[in-house]
């Protein structure tokens, strides 16, 4: 494993878009969690490439997120880090299309018992740049929660 | 591979273990390289294959003096020495060399000729992990044991009896870091690392090495050691992002790599005698004795907590303490090799009686890759 040395800082780590990424960073300063999904197998897929990691299909589309999940998996990091000085969630949300992907959960106590596995959760945005912004989750406020 | 047509002739860790500030990694490489050529009687001049991770071949190959045939540069994390055993012996087979080195050396605690770690923020984990504050394996690795044990209804007591049983085991091992005793309540009343992981559930960082050196079973009668004969071989990959691990409670890497290397051994669960399980946190031994088909799914918690993997057990399991207890530098597979080898030429400090089948499988990054090497006692 690593070595503990890396000092607390204001920020987090940003990311750095490619262009097989960009689409979904465009999505996310518009409120949108941009996934993709394939024409020919019709296969929902996370993290974005510009082909079908199931049938290798370059014919693939850009479909919006409802932005509905569940917690899928969650550890509280007491260590400090990158914009964290306190004690906070790195989970693993499982998307309402399928995928899954790592988040925050924020909005709520950032402790096991606030945070059971199987919560709905829904989309938020932290906007962290002119050009980044940042989906996160939060428990679930609208009726219709992930299934 | 051919079952048992190639054989380990020399096995020997770094002269220190611990805190080696006087060695840079390269040097932790080249103690362990000859420690091993002495073990095996051999020198540079004998050794035509190079394998290693951490360090390119080229690097090893020019500081030691060697001229290979062969070099092997695969680098998949600490298992990645497991995957230099498979292709050094299909490499013999096939006759590109006769004898492979295969080194590792790290100054995991001291930091001593370490390059700045080269962050790629263009990577896909750069890009959707490493912006939600991980730090490193603590807050990652541990992920998956959430859902596990929300499946299988286990608990961070099931963890901590990991922890206590190599403890325990480490007790013997006179060049283990930790070998006090520790209890239940140790473990789960220690530092808070990433909830619910406490410091005694993670790895230790120390500085180390090790090196092995095969050569055909046919050679292998000749040389000082007992040969340890390479019986089975498996390897898989499956994601660099633990966030995109398919079954949340079992690796693909472990399954298939495991699969392969008994299928390849010829041998059944009940034939193995001893077994090393890369823990680099303590839910991994549980993992990986599901995976590899020693107990059912979510049964290796209580499997462990009736003590077959403890001294006496039907399974004794990570005898030298593990990267829990003995050491860890950051690529522990090839300190479980090296157990595997004690093991099975019986001059391991926690030796368990007629050691004839050993296995030792590794995984490398966060259930990124897997490994797994089957010793026999004979060919
Ligand atoms: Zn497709």
């Amino acid at each position: 494993m690593t070595a503990d040395n890396a000092k607390a800082t204001t920020s987090r780590r940003m990311p750095m878009p490619t262009p097989e990424t960009q689409h979904f960073w465009d999505g996310t300063l518009e409120g949108e969690l941009r996934l993709q999904r394939c024409d020919d197998c019709a296969h929902t897929y996370f993290p974005p490439r510009p082909f079908c990691p199931k049938c290798a299909s370059r014919s693939v589309q850009i479909a919006v997120a409802s932005g509905r999940a569940t917690l899928h998996a969650c550890v509280i990091n007491h260590r400090p880090g990158p914009g964290f000085d306190e004690p906070h969630s790195i989970a693993v949300v499982e998307l309402e299309e399928g995928p899954r992907m790592m988040s925050n959960i924020v909005d709520c106590e950032q402790t096991h018992d606030a945070l059971p596995l199987d919560m709905p959760l829904e989309v938020t945005f932290e906007q962290l740049s002119d050009t980044i912004a940042l989906p996160l989750f939060k428990p679930a406020t609208s009726t219709e929660v992930a299934s | 591979m051919k079952r048992g047509s190639v054989a380990v002739v020399g096995a020997a860790e770094t002269t220190e273990m611990g805190k080696i500030p006087s060695l840079s990694t390269i040097g932790l490489h080249a103690d362990a390289a000859l420690n091993a050529m002495a073990d095996a009687g051999l020198s540079p001049s004998d050794i035509d294959g190079v394998a290693t991770a951490g360090i390119s071949p080229t690097d090893l190959a020019h500081y030691l003096g060697i001229t290979p045939t062969y070099a092997d540069g695969t680098a998949v994390g600490g298992c990645s020495f497991m995957l230099h055993v498979r292709h050094a012996a299909a490499a013999i087979n096939e006759g590109l060399c006769t004898t492979v080195l295969i080194t590792h050396g790290e100054s995991g605690r001291s930091g001593v000729g370490v390059g700045r770690r080269g962050a790629n923020a263009t990577s896909l984990s750069s890009q959707f992990e490493a912006p939600y504050g991980p730090m490193g394996p603590p807050t990652l690795f541990t992920l998956p044991w959430t859902r596990y044990a929300h499946e299988y209804g286990a608990s961070t007591v099931d963890l901590a009896n990991v922890a206590v049983t190599q403890r325990a085991w480490a007790a013997h091992n006179p060049r283990a870091k930790f070998r006090d005793p520790i209890t239940v309540d140790d473990v789960l009343n220690a530092k808070m690392i990433a909830d619910p992981f406490t410091m005694l559930l993670c790895c230790l960082v120390t500085d180390g090495g090790g090196a092995l050196i095969l050569t055909s079973a046919d050679r292998a009668k000749d040389f000082p050691q007992k040969p340890a004969y390479i019986l089975g071989t498996g390897e898989s990959v499956e994601t660099p992002m633990v966030s995109q691990m398919a079954d949340f409670t079992s690796s693909s890497a472990f399954t298939v790599s495991g699969a392969k290397a008994f299928a390849e051994a010829e041998i059944a669960h009940g034939d193995v005698d001893h077994l090393m399980i890369y823990d680099a946190f303590a839910h991994l031994p549980i993992f990986g004795l599901e995976d590899l088909g020693f107990v059912g799914k979510g049964e290796a918690p209580a499997f462990i907590a009736d003590g077959h993997t403890a001294m006496g057990g039907s399974l004794p399991m990570n005898t030298n303490g593990g990267g829990l207890s003995y050491m860890h530098s950051g690529m522990y597979g090839m300190y479980a090799l090296q157990e595997s080898v004690r093991q099975i030429r019986g001059i391991a400090p926690a030796q368990v009686d007629g050691v004839e089948i050993a296995v030792s499988h590794g995984v490398g990054g966060m259930f990124g890759a897997s490994g797994t090497i089957i010793f026999g006692a004979s060919a």
